[in-house]
């Protein structure tokens, strides 16, 4: 069996040009290059543009609702930990739509990988503000310019204290491979908020305006100090691009759960304990 | 005069929230039953946590019990406002208990709660003589309740023990003397058979449902009254490979149940009405991957927040039509203990079995009130978690004969599992081909038939063959049973419905030989008997509705059978 998470789909539903395209390029090599098992990988996601990229990946998915990929993405690691579980979507499908499970996954901590496209746009409803867009941008929807504040992922998600933190820019496929490639590797929950242009919707944050608004963190930057961290999450125009929080050694979500605490095999492979139950309903006698 | 002997008692305790009634609820229950009284219980209380008029029903007895009565021999009023708040079911046989330093009823037979606690070791034991004087009217010895009280007590320490003995001990010797001057004298008969039975309510009874049918995961957001089976499941998690997960919101509750279920878990998410409307999208989701769902909802009613923690049949509807787009889905409605520890475990393997949401409904009532149960005899393992080992090139959606798809769960063979929300062709991968959705939408709908073969049939008592057919659903089971006459069953048929959907196919066979049908169901439209119109065809009268916020009482039931069934109206 081919190994690769490569697959030759007939049709794709993005436009020429997109972000998606290196976003999904990176996606396949970080997968391969680290040697995962795809048959023991599963990708959640929810609706959009995005939200499309298992589609186009040989892999298992959960294509669920919009906005509602990390609470599945969530459940499907604690049941089974020995897979590697990734939540991929938009900004608004992760940020807007699904805001509050951002929010409770943040402070769970599931051991899973959450890739969000940030386009600053909605696309697939064609082109109204999303969660991410500037202020000012008009819309079709926003006529007068969008009035509220661009909300901030990673100063949010560095206030929470989610322990990798990252952002990059799809136009840099080989630093994003290598993020992702990072982001699977650690333990924990590890978001990368991904800058991509839409081609269609946005005409303000274009390729070149993403390249002219960020920048490479150096090697001098330490991300396991979480006030600067947070400091850094805060800089706009030009946006820093990297791991900009690390925090390891965190307790995930699963590592918390009783079940997994004197047998280390997954739920699933568990068979229900009649004679426990039986001493259970005996005690209500 | 000579006083009339009973054979059973009905007592109600009425307080605000706070004065320990909860204590003597579970603790009197217990003892009544290990004395081998057949014993009920049920609760009515206000949606706060302090303050208010709660009450509980207990009734004791030689036959079983197990139905919601309004004729009361004691009320045993812990604050004034508890003889307002009861006045409809005080009558000229009930007998008042109260503390006349703070109480007057004319009649009131007078045990100083207050200061017999107070020479006990403080206010906070008046429960505790409460509880002794009911065991003195029951003709309990005292020292047969003590060690129910320590066990109760005994995580508090000695001190706290001895005081609440004291405090009973007390109050039976003040019980005692008053026993003469009750209106009636009471014969319950002691079975020692009945030490053995069970004695748990709903939400117990769902949550060793679900374990029993494999669940080993419950995800849910505290919402009364469907919280119970919550916390049921998290203390049967101390010694059983259970998650339980208390999520955000009643959206992020089904969609990771059904990422549970996905990966190969059986997960139970439990809620009200409020909860499930907020589901339904995920549930159409559930229709769409053909991915297992079971939901619990515990009915209260509505619309809106309406009486949080009171009980109504209202949500049917909603569990009929929730949930966007056409998809299979199985109805649970189960009427007693028995029936929710058993359609529970169903649900799972239905669930399962025909990749599509199952869900129970209980209500409050149903879930706040226990009695002796006979239990579940011996246990079963639930049907084989129906998921199978993939190949490489496994199609999650393959076409089938009965429109079921071997389900793979990922990781377990080399197959991929791939389901979508989206439309999708047989490898679970999106379309808009035409052709493809319409074999999709078909392989949908064909698992109806199945699940219609599966249904559970009505149950019948009484004559199967009378004109006069007498129909209720969920917890309606054991009022209407027990408010009728062994002379009234023999010329009607009483059907309860433990499966309301898909409409057991005998339904209208059995409404179209009926003359006189009637439909009681705690609704004010009638939501089941609407349903029944609509899948047998046949019209339906004669309903008997409430939406007071309480269950139906057995003279409710009573009254109103006995005038339908004089008139015969039909």
């Amino acid at each position: 069996m081919d190994k690769s998470f490569e697959f030759a789909f007939d049709d794709i539903a993005w436009c020429p040009g997109c972000g998606n395209f290196s976003i999904r390029k990176a996606l396949i090599a970080a997968l391969d290059e680290l040697g995962l098992d795809k048959t023991k990988t599963v990708i959640v996601s929810g609706i959009g543009q995005a939200a499309k990229m298992p589609q186009y990946l040989d892999v298992n998915f959960f294509n669920g609702l919009h906005g509602r990929g990390l609470p599945p993405a969530t459940a499907i690691k604690a049941v089974n930990p020995d897979l590697t579980v990734i939540a991929e979507g938009g900004d608004g499908d992760m940020y807007g739509e699904g805001g509050n499970h951002f929010l409770h996954a943040a402070r769970r901590n599931p051991d899973i990988t959450l890739l969000v496209h940030d386009n600053m746009i909605y696309g697939l409803t064609k082109g109204q503000a999303a969660p991410t867009t500037r202020e000012g941008m008009l819309t079709p929807v926003q006529v007068n310019g969008v009035k509220a504040n661009p909300l901030n992922p990673l100063a949010m998600a560095i206030s929470m204290d989610v322990p990798f933190v990252a952002r990059a820019f799809s136009g840099n496929e080989k630093q994003t491979k290598e993020l992702i490639k990072e982001a699977l590797e650690f333990k924990g929950f590890a978001l990368i908020d991904i800058f991509q242009p839409c081609v269609t919707f946005n005409k303000t944050n274009t390729f070149k305006w993403f390249k002219d608004n960020t920048y490479y963190l150096d090697k001098k930057y330490d991300p396991e100090d979480r006030v600067a961290a947070f400091a850094k999450s805060l800089e706009e125009e030009p946006f820093p691009l990297g791991v900009l929080y690390r925090n390891i050694g965190r307790t995930t979500f699963e590592e918390g759960l009783e079940v997994y605490k004197k047998n280390a095999s997954p739920l699933t492979e568990r068979k229900a304990d009649l004679k426990k139950l039986q001493s259970i309903i005996d005690s209500r006698r | 005069m000579s006083k009339k002997k009973r054979k059973e008692i009905c007592i109600v305790l009425a307080g605000e929230a706070g004065q320990g009634i909860k204590t003597i609820e579970t603790t009197f229950a217990s003892i009544l039953k290990q004395y081998g009284f057949h014993v009920y219980a049920t609760k009515e209380y206000m949606s706060r946590v302090r303050g208010g008029i709660n009450s509980t029903e207990i009734r004791a007895g030689s036959e079983p019990i197990r139905a919601f009565s309004e004729h009361t021999d004691l009320l045993v009023a812990l604050l004034p406002e508890a003889i307002d708040h009861l006045q409809h079911r005080i009558s000229t046989e009930t007998v008042v208990i109260g503390d006349s330093e703070a109480i007057s009823h004319p009649g009131m037979l007078d045990i100083p709660f207050g200061a017999i606690a107070a020479d006990s070791g403080g206010k906070v034991y008046a429960n505790m003589v409460c509880l002794g004087a009911l065991c003195a009217f029951l003709d309990i010895p005292a020292d047969f309740a003590e060690p129910f009280i320590e066990k109760q007590f005994s995580a508090k320490g000695s001190e706290i023990v001895a005081n609440n003995i004291t405090a009973l001990t007390k109050g039976w010797e003040k019980g005692k003397s008053l026993v003469k001057k009750l209106p009636f004298t009471l014969d319950i008969l002691r079975d020692s058979a009945i030490k053995k039975r069970l004695l748990i309510n709903g939400s117990e009874a769902v949550a060793m449902g679900a374990i029993a049918g494999g669940c080993n995961y419950i995800c849910a957001y505290p919402m009364s009254p469907g919280t119970g089976v919550l916390t049921a499941m998290a203390d049967f998690s101390k010694t059983m490979d259970i998650i339980v997960e208390q999520v955000e919101d009643e959206i992020g509750v089904i969609n990771m149940a059904l990422g549970a279920w996905y990966a190969g878990a059986r997960a139970l998410v439990t809620t009200s009405g409020g909860g499930f409307a907020l589901m339904s999208e995920g549930l159409s989701l559930s229709g769409m991957t053909e991915t297992p769902a079971v939901i619990h909802l515990a009915q209260r009613p509505g619309p809106a927040t309406g009486l949080p923690t009171r009980t109504e049949q209202g949500d049917l509807n909603l569990v009929l039509y929730g949930g966007h787009g056409d998809f299979p889905r199985m109805v649970y409605a189960p009427g007693d203990i028995e029936e929710v520890f058993a359609l529970t475990k169903r649900a799972f393997e239905q669930a399962d079995a025909m990749q599509a949401p199952a869900i129970i409904m209980t209500d409050q009532y149903l879930v706040d009130t226990y009695y002796d149960s006979p239990g579940f005899g011996t246990l079963k393992a639930a049907q084989k978690h129906a998921v199978m080992k993939t190949k490489a090139g496994y199609e999650r959606y393959a076409l089938t004969k009965d429109g079921i798809s071997p389900r793979g769960i990922p990781g377990y063979g080399s197959g991929m599992v791939c389901v979508d929300s989206d439309e999708h062709d047989t490898t679970g991968r999106i379309t808009e081909s035409s052709m493809v959705r319409k074999a999709m939408v078909d392989k949908r709908l064909k698992k109806l038939n199945t699940i219609k073969q599966q249904t559970i049939d009505p149950v019948i008592t009484g004559n199967a063959a009378a004109a006069i057919v007498i129909i209720g659903w969920g917890s309606t089971k054991n009022v209407i049973l027990e408010a009728m006459s062994s002379k009234q069953l023999e010329s009607a048929a009483v059907v309860h419905f433990p499966q309301v959907f898909p409409v057991p196919e005998k339904a209208a066979d059995l409404l179209a030989k009926a003359k006189h049908i009637a439909v009681i169901e705690n609704n004010v439209t009638g939501q089941f008997a609407d349903l029944l119109e609509k899948e047998c065809g046949t019209a339906i009268k004669h309903r008997l509705l409430q939406s007071d916020g309480h269950p139906f009482s057995l003279e409710t039931v009573r009254n109103w059978i006995t005038d339908f069934m004089k008139n015969k109206r039909g």
